[in-house]
């Protein structure tokens, strides 16, 4: 069996749909909220690979390391963000965070 | 001449007013506080000072308990704006009596264009002087009494905090007074009419500080609304039918108006009917006449010498002016006569039964006012024009005169207007009493004193007058007469005899200052000698001559006042002594008399004391009514429905919506990424089936 466009996809769907549930049914921790994101990322940079094989463009290829480098980027501020707020309010289970609660 | 007539007034009150304002300003330069100053400090002013205030003042003041505190002084300038206001009103009274010679003697009569006024398409009106027999007599009678009531007041009000703005209001009403007689035009007459009016608020309201004061001077302002009114609306429909507000075109325009009439919604009235009697609802209003008459007893409430100026001689008659004046269209319309006729009887009657069992002093005196000015438009509604101003005339010197002599008493008496608590005081006060003596004379009408000529010709005139209420008229001024009689003499009788009834006001009392019982004997003389001398003119064969084309007299009346039977004549004396004489036995030989007849006839008497319950029944059809009118528009109309479905409504909507969307915010981290998965979901949804699908 040689794995075609589909498997990748396939992989690529099923890391998005971890990601999603990962955001949602998680109710302890912000931390694992930023992990589910840099899956979703993942998710992403994995359809975008294969198509870019799949068609012979690099600029897929391309893209996905620009996403890559946001992500990095995006998982730096997180996490800063993370330890100020848990120096100012010495939590951050997910139920604590509700500052925006009208 | 006749400028300097009419604008003397006027100088003198912006000068007394300027004065007051600056020494308003003075006393408190910061300006916004002068009020407060004022109010805070009035009122001690009059309880220490009870000199020159007002016996109601008195007790208003003491329950503020103010006593301790220090006089307020007098403003500055004080002497100066009475001398700024009296010194040219002495000359103003003196051109009026050279002017009445002149114009009624000589025949000069004056018209003098000032500057125009109002130019609006048809509407054409000018400042501008009229003076003829009818206004000269007017100017005499406003010009005189006003002056001496300014004398007057520089004793009475000798330590009021005030005066400036006393003196200049009083010289205001001047003015408009002798802007109303003056006037060519009806407009100009309607700005003298509200000036006085004006005049007369801020009057009865001087002494602010009292809420009866206010309450007076309001309802003296609003009744006479009411009056002013009818007296609008009979101008503008003057201006409709004749098409200019001009004396003249007025009077030539009339006798084209007969059987016109008004279209009014399907009802066709006559139009000088119905014009006449608006304008005569004006002149009930001003003239205090039967219905529209409860505002002057409360008026009372002003300083005496306002009441003498303004609610005895000279305002109240304008009302009388006015009917005189437009005299040829009231002679055309025999109707709106009978209808003047008849509230003027029943004024003179239905205000003489009341004056019968009022103990206020100065009321007693009110409702003989009203009475009298009753008798005045009995003459009128006989088209007696001339004899009705004739009792004007008189009226004005004697009723100023008994109202300042009252004054006096209550200045002697230390501000007690009660006269029960009086008596005996003819010892303590000689002249005062020998005044009002003069007075009461004058105005029961004793043989040969002033009012004897000019009451008998109205009684004469409406007993020969073809006005088909006529009979009424008689009847209701001779017994009007015998009532007259029985109360002023009480007024007398319980004030002046008997035994005093508070032995420490008697004990105080003092005669008045020169300031103040100098313009009494002049009124005292005039009241003496302002009949006889004057008989000829005013109602006897002089009369045409006299006043010419300034009154349209009924034809026949002066002739027919010449041959009526001698009782008729008599009639009115004799009433006049048999009421005397009842007065005497009541009050000074058998003075349980009247106790046991107000006893006897309890509901008679209630009804009388209680002014026949006008004040009741106008509370009761008209002040309630409109309380709750208001009380309903407020809460429900203004409350409810405006603010409930305007800006508190829609307020209250946002607030309502913005707290439900308010809920919405969890604060909840995966409740915002849900929301903006959904949304991103949609979108993409959107564009590969929606747009992108195409």
């Amino acid at each position: 069996m040689t794995i075609g466009l589909g498997h990748y996809l396939a992989v690529g769907a099923i890391l998005f749909t971890t990601g999603i549930l990962g955001i949602f049914l998680n109710r302890k921790n912000i931390i694992i909220i930023l992990m589910s994101i840099e899956l979703i990322l993942l998710a992403v940079n994995v359809n975008l690979v294969a198509f870019s094989t799949f068609l012979g463009d690099i600029v897929g290829q391309v893209f996905a390391l620009l996403v890559l480098t946001v992500a990095a980027a995006e998982a730096a501020i997180g996490l800063a963000v993370l330890v100020v707020y848990f120096r100012n309010r010495g939590s951050i289970a997910v139920e604590d965070v509700n500052l925006m609660k009208g | 001449m006749i400028q300097a007539i009419v604008f003397l007034p006027l100088i003198g009150a912006i000068l007394a007013g300027l004065i007051s304002i600056f020494g308003a300003h003075a006393r408190n330069p910061s300006g916004d506080t002068v009020e407060h100053h004022d109010d805070a400090h009035g009122a001690d002013a009059h309880a220490s000072a009870a000199h020159a205030a007002d016996a109601h003042d008195d007790h208003a003041a003491d329950s503020h308990g103010h006593d301790d505190h220090a006089v307020e002084p007098p403003a500055a300038g004080s002497r100066a704006a009475e001398l700024i206001t009296t010194i040219p009103l002495l000359a103003a009274a003196a051109l009026s009596w050279f002017a009445f010679y002149d114009v009624g003697l000589m025949h000069h009569d004056v018209r003098i264009a000032l500057f125009p006024w109002i130019t609006s398409g048809d509407l054409q009106v000018s400042w501008s002087l009229r003076v003829d027999t009818l206004t000269a007599v007017m100017l005499v009678v406003v010009n005189t009494v006003s002056s001496l009531v300014h004398l007057y007041s520089i004793g009475y009000m000798d330590e009021d905090p005030n005066r400036p703005r006393f003196f200049a209001y009083l010289s205001l009403f001047t003015f408009a007074m002798l802007m109303l007689v003056t006037s060519d035009n009806l407009v100009q007459l309607f700005f003298g009419w509200e000036g006085v009016g004006l005049a007369s608020y801020l009057l009865i309201g001087f002494w602010y500080q009292k809420p009866s004061a206010n309450a007076a001077a309001i309802k003296a302002f609003v009744v006479n609304r009411v009056g002013d009114f009818g007296f609008a609306l009979g101008i503008f429909a003057i201006f409709m039918l004749i098409g200019s507000t001009d004396f003249e075109t007025i009077f030539a325009g009339a006798p084209g108006l007969t059987g016109k009439t008004i279209d009014f919604f399907g009802w066709h009235a006559d139009a000088l009917t119905l014009t006449c009697l608006l304008l005569f609802m004006g002149a009930m209003g001003k003239s205090a006449q039967f219905l529209l008459h409860t505002w002057l007893p409360d008026a009372m409430e002003g300083p005496t010498p306002v009441s003498a100026l303004i609610h005895a001689a000279t305002m109240v008659t304008a009302g009388v002016f006015m009917v005189a004046r437009l005299s040829p269209l009231f002679e055309l319309a025999p109707n709106a006569q009978a209808v003047v006729m008849f509230f003027g009887a029943t004024t003179a009657f239905f205000a003489a039964t009341i004056g019968l069992v009022q103990n206020d002093i100065k009321r007693i005196v009110a409702y003989s006012t009203c009475s009298q000015l009753g008798y005045m438009f009995v003459a009128m509604g006989a088209g007696a024009y001339s004899v009705g101003m004739f009792h004007l005339f008189t009226h004005a010197f004697f009723k100023a005169l008994l109202f300042l002599g009252s004054g006096s008493v209550i200045y002697a008496m230390h501000h007690e207007q009660d006269i029960r608590n009086m008596g005996g005081l003819w010892r303590k006060i000689p002249f005062t009493f020998f005044v009002m003596c003069i007075g009461t004379l004058a105005l029961t009408g004793f043989p040969f004193f002033a009012g004897y000529f000019s009451k008998d010709a109205i009684i004469e005139s409406a007993f020969v007058s073809h006005n088909p209420l006529a009979f009424y008229g008689f009847l209701m001024t001779v017994i009007a007469a015998g009532l007259t009689s029985f109360y002023s003499w009480r007024l007398v009788f319980k004030t002046f005899f008997g035994e005093p009834h508070d032995q420490e006001h008697y004990e105080a009392a003092h005669e008045s200052p020169l300031w103040m019982l100098f313009p009494i004997g002049v009124l005292a003389a005039g009241s003496i000698f302002a009949g006889f001398p004057f008989k000829e003119l005013f109602a006897g064969n002089s009369v045409d001559e006299f006043f010419r084309e300034s009154l349209k007299m009924n034809p026949h009346i002066i002739e027919d006042m010449e041959t009526i039977p001698q009782w008729i004549k008599l009639l009115p004396t004799v009433l006049m002594a048999i009421g005397a004489y009842v007065s005497y036995v009541f009050y000074i030989r058998r003075p349980y008399m009247p106790v046991e007849l107000a006893r006897q006839h309890q509901m008679l008497y209630q009804f009388l004391l209680n002014k026949w319950y006008f004040d009741e029944l106008y509370d009761f059809i008209f002040v309630r009514p409109a309380k709750w009118l208001g009380r309903f528009l407020w809460k429900f109309g203004d409350g409810y429905v405006i603010d409930g479905f305007g800006p508190d409504g829609v307020s209250a909507r946002v607030l309502d919506v913005t707290r439900n969307v308010v809920k919405l915010q969890t604060g909840y981290l995966y409740h915002y990424a849900f929301a903006m998965l959904i949304g991103v979901a949609g979108l993409i949804t959107y564009f590969m089936f929606g747009v992108g699908g195409q």
